[in-house]
Formats: structure tokens, sequence, C-alpha cells
């Protein structure tokens, strides 16, 4: 019950919140960055604005569905990187093994003991604020676990019957780790795809709002609350829905990843660890 | 570990110093126009940015070994000063909140895991994927405004005298996460060792239940615990960083994010390595508190 549960739950967060972000001209009535108006600042949610307006008089109902975007873009376009970086290592050095096994588990290893917010905090000190910074710094800091998975899988793959029979037919090993290993493991990598999206939209955020991610006036989540936070007192609705949205994507993303894993893997039942 | 350091040193000093642009020109910058280029020249002698990557990579470490982490960009001041100005406040407010997780979340993963299916243990795992689903800067936030703004009971930001009202926000604002992953490791943990073939036989031995529980149990699911614990550390100092700012707590993250947007890159590569050194030296207890805790994993 509990496993459908997360799946059908989850998956349907994810799927509203992505057709707010993809239609989000559809469903506002003010723009998130034009209509700023200082006679309207900070009010309180209403029938015109109906999460409120920020310090500029922005609405941020507006502002919060245009955020979505950026925030699953990260999110997606982040991972799809990490995943492609952590199968390229992680399936090559269990298939290969000797010193590039070594050479990527060391690298790993590397990795995995700077925490990943503050591996990308130093990236984006390098690269300046930005959405192409973000997608490269959160891309490029969290693929770690996928490569791990990956070679371990590969490793157990690799004496498969099938594999060596594959390879008595004369395949190349490229033709082999595409066709015969990476089918088998794409199970695994979805899960840890899926919460890594998570992981990375909570990165964002946190980016943005130390002022080195999406940079204002451009709505994104993470910013919204840095600007949010000066005005807590008087405006609190402008903190409130930014980070109620972001729990909400997180949140259905963790849900539908723990689906996901109980429902192919059912005695997988840890995460990470 | 030795080695690890190593190799995240060399790491952090090549993303910040093979990577196009020079620092000195983004430091005196200042979106103002050109740099003169004598000032330029002679910024690059003062801090050896003149020299080629190899040496300068070269004294970097016969540095480090000496502990010597460079001079600030901005305030002249040695690096290594100015850390260890720093870490006592971090690690007060990362031991602080680690114990908050361990003391709360361990028991109620615990409780949950006795009655599997139970209210009780749906409730607790709602919470905790909740708790690993909010960017934790905002809950800081809401309790800033709740606690602090609204009912005044709390300081709203700031070290204070060093004292435990302002150390009660910002910890508990940054436990959150690490608990709520306790709560359910715990919960995983206790339900593995719980059918175990040993658990079933001290049972039907008639064992009483209250020692089964806390003696077999616990020192099997004990060491998951401490792997989370261990593991955690890292993503609790990347968390910090986030929580201090908001908090205007005067540790090594907010050291490292005003040294990130003052592009003073000696105290943002010594910050980072300090970080990093810690997690590895709590990683490093951890195997050894393995092998007290289960002696089997000394021989594997």
């Amino acid at each position: 019950m509990r496993l459908r549960f997360n799946l059908l739950f989850g998956g349907a967060i994810c799927l509203i919140i992505l057709t707010l972000g993809v239609f989000a001209p559809l469903f506002v009535h003010h723009d998130p960055i034009l209509d700023a108006n200082l006679m309207n600042a900070e009010l309180p949610p209403n029938a015109d604005f109906w999460f409120g307006t920020d310090s500029q008089g922005r609405d941020v109902f507006s502002r919060v569905l245009y955020g979505s975007r950026v925030s699953l873009t990260v999110g997606i376009v982040s991972q799809l990187i990490n995943s492609c970086i952590g199968l390229l290592f992680g399936i090559s050095a269990g298939y290969i093994g000797g010193r590039w096994d070594e050479f990527v588990s060391g690298l790993t290893n590397v990795m995995l003991s700077i925490p990943s917010l503050i591996f990308a905090l130093a990236i984006m000190a390098i690269l300046g604020p930005g959405l192409g910074s973000l997608l490269i710094a959160l891309g490029l800091t969290n693929w770690s676990w996928t490569c791990r998975i990956a070679r371990s899988s590969a490793l157990s793959l690799k004496s498969q019957g099938y594999v060596q029979a594959a390879k008595t037919l004369g395949y190349s090993d490229i033709r082999i780790m595409i066709t015969q290993i990476l089918p088998n493991m794409i199970g695994p990598i979805l899960v840890i795809g899926t919460l890594g999206m998570g992981d990375a939209i909570l990165a964002e955020a946190a980016l943005s709002y130390l002022g080195l991610g999406i940079r204002p006036p451009f709505p994104s989540w993470g910013s919204m609350l840095t600007d949010a936070r000066e005005l807590i007192a008087v405006a609190p609705w402008a903190a409130i829905f930014p980070g109620i949205a972001i729990f909400l994507t997180v949140l259905g993303l963790n849900l539908f990843g723990d689906g996901l894993r109980d429902y192919l893997d059912p005695h997988m039942r840890t995460r990470k660890a | 570990m030795i080695p690890t350091i190593l190799a995240v040193s060399l790491l952090i000093f090549v993303i910040f110093s093979v990577i196009p642009g020079s620092f000195t020109s983004s430091l005196i910058a200042d979106g103002k126009g050109r740099n003169d280029p004598k000032v330029v020249e002679q910024m690059n002698k003062e801090f050896g940015l003149d020299k080629p990557v190899y040496q300068r990579f070269g004294s970097y470490v016969v540095n480090l070994v000496q502990l010597d982490l460079g001079q600030s960009f901005r305030t002249r001041q040695p690096v290594t000063h100015m850390l260890l100005e720093r870490a006592w406040p971090t690690m007060k407010l990362a031991i602080a909140a680690m114990t908050i997780a361990i003391l709360i979340g361990v028991p109620l993963g615990f409780v949950a895991a006795l009655k599997p299916g139970s209210l009780l243990d749906a409730a607790t795992m709602i919470a905790a994927v909740s708790g690993l689903s909010l960017p934790q800067f905002w809950l800081g936030l809401l309790a800033m405004y709740v606690f602090a703004l609204t009912l005044g009971w709390l300081p709203s930001f700031g070290y204070g005298d060093g004292g435990i009202r302002n150390l009660i926000l910002p910890a508990v604002t940054l436990s959150v996460a690490p608990l709520a992953l306790l709560a359910r490791t715990t919960r995983a943990a206790v339900l593995d060792v719980m059918s175990a073939d040993f658990i079933r036989t001290a049972r039907s031995k008639g064992m009483n239940a209250y020692r089964l529980v806390t003696w077999h149990l616990m020192r099997n699911a004990l060491v998951l615990i401490i792997t989370t614990v261990g593991l955690q550390f890292g993503s609790l100092m990347g968390q910090a960083v986030v929580i201090e700012k908001l908090f205007s707590w005067p540790g090594l993250g907010s050291l490292l994010v005003d040294s990130v947007s003052m592009r003073d890159i000696p105290v943002v590569q010594g910050a980072i390595l300090m970080i990093v050194l810690w997690f590895l030296i709590i990683n490093t207890v951890v195997d050894v508190l393995y092998a007290v805790i289960d002696p089997r994993i000394s021989h594997g």
C-alpha cells in the first residue's frame, strides 16, 4: 500500500509542479519582473495577489511559478550531467578494472570527502553567479554515488554468462558496456538520479540564497528568500510561499524516488548509506 | 587519510589556479573601468602570482605541511590565524546540532521500528521524509520569525556572549536533516536486525524482550547508525555554511561565504581544507569505533 502511495503521490506532485512551471504564463496575470509597483509593496495575500506582494510590489504568486523553471531546470540538467559522469566513470572502472579502476575509486573517495555544497560553492566562486554556472557547479559535484553503484554493478555483471557470450561473439568493449551492462543497472541509477534532483534543487536554493546563484531580479526560489529575510517581520508571506514551493517539489521527488526504489527492489531499504 | 588530504588540496589548488582569469584583476576591478597594469603587476608579485603554476603549487604544499595557509588577499592576515578564530563557533554549532539529531532521531527511529505499520511509525516516517525535503535555512528563517521576532524568546541572530541562548535557534535548525535521516536509518537498521536469525533464537530461548532490545539490537544497529552520523557530518558542514550566514554566526561558514563573494582565494582554500580535514578526522574516528563495537570488522 505504502509503496504505491509514495510512487503515485510523489509522481503527482512532480507532475503538477512541472505543469505549473512550463505553463506559468497561463496561470498568472502579473509579470514576475516588470510589474513592480511600490504602491503595492508588501501587500498581504488577497484576491488579486494570491500570495501577496514583495518589497517592490511584485506578485509573489507569479514569481513562485516562474521560479519553478529555474529549480526544475537546475534539478534536471545538473542531475543528467551527474548521472552521465557517474555512469561513464563507474561502468568503465568496473569493466576495465586495473589502474583505471584504482584511479576512479580514489577520485570518488576524494569527491566524497568534500561536502558537495561546499564544493559547489567553490566552483561558483570561480565561475560567478548565473544559471550556467549553477548547472556546471551542481553537475560536477554530486556524481560519486552514481559512480559507486555503476562500478559495483558493472563489476558483478562482467562475469555474467551473457556478457561473456557477447565477448565470445566479438563485440567491442564499448558495445558491451553500452548494450549489455548499462541497461541492467538503470533502475538504481534512476532512483539515485531522482533523489539527487531533490538535493540539487535544495542546493540551488541555498546558493541563490547566499547570492551566488540566480541574480535578482530574475525569480528563483532561493533568491526570493534572500529578499524576504530583510522583511520577514512585515511581510512573512514573501518568505513562506517560496519555501513551501521548494519543500513540495523536493518532497515530491523524494517520495517518488523512495517509491521507485521500493518498487524496483523491495530489499534495498536504507537510503544511500 | 594523508593521501586524501593531499589529493583534496591538489584539487582545490587546481580549481583556483589553472582556470583562466586573474584573481588580482577581479580583486581590484570592482566593475569600474580598466585596471592599471602596474598595480596588477605589483599585486601579482606581492601574492607570488607571477611565478609559474608548478612553482606555486610546490610552495603551497611546503607551506601547507608547516600549517601555513598563506595570507588573506583582503585583510593581509595569516589565513591560519583567521581560521582558528572562527573554528570554535562552527565546531560548537556542529556538535550541538548533531547531538540534538542523535538524541531525538535515534530513539524516534527505534520506537517506530518496534511497531512497524503503526500510526506512530507512519507519522515518524512522514515527518522524516518531510525533514529531508525542507530547505533548512527557510525553516531557520521561519523559526527566527516565530521565536525571535514574534515571541521574543530568543535572540534572532549573532553570537552574543557565546552562551546557549544564541546557539539554540541555529543548532535546532541545523539538526533537522540529520535528525530525519537518523530516524530513518535507525528504523531500517532495527527492522533489519529484528528479522535476523540470532534474534529469533534469543526470543525462542525466552530472553527478556527489554534486554533483547537494549543489548543485541542496539549493538548491531549501532554500526549503521554510526556510519550515518559520520557521513552526515559532511552535509551538516555544508548546510552550516548557509545557517551561519542566516543567523550571522561568526563561524567558518560565514567566513567562507564572505571570502567567496570577495574572491579572497587563500581564505576560501583554507576554509575548505579545514572543513574537509574535520570530516576526514570524524570518519577515521568512526572507523575506529566500528572495531570497538563489532570486533569482527577489524579482521575484515
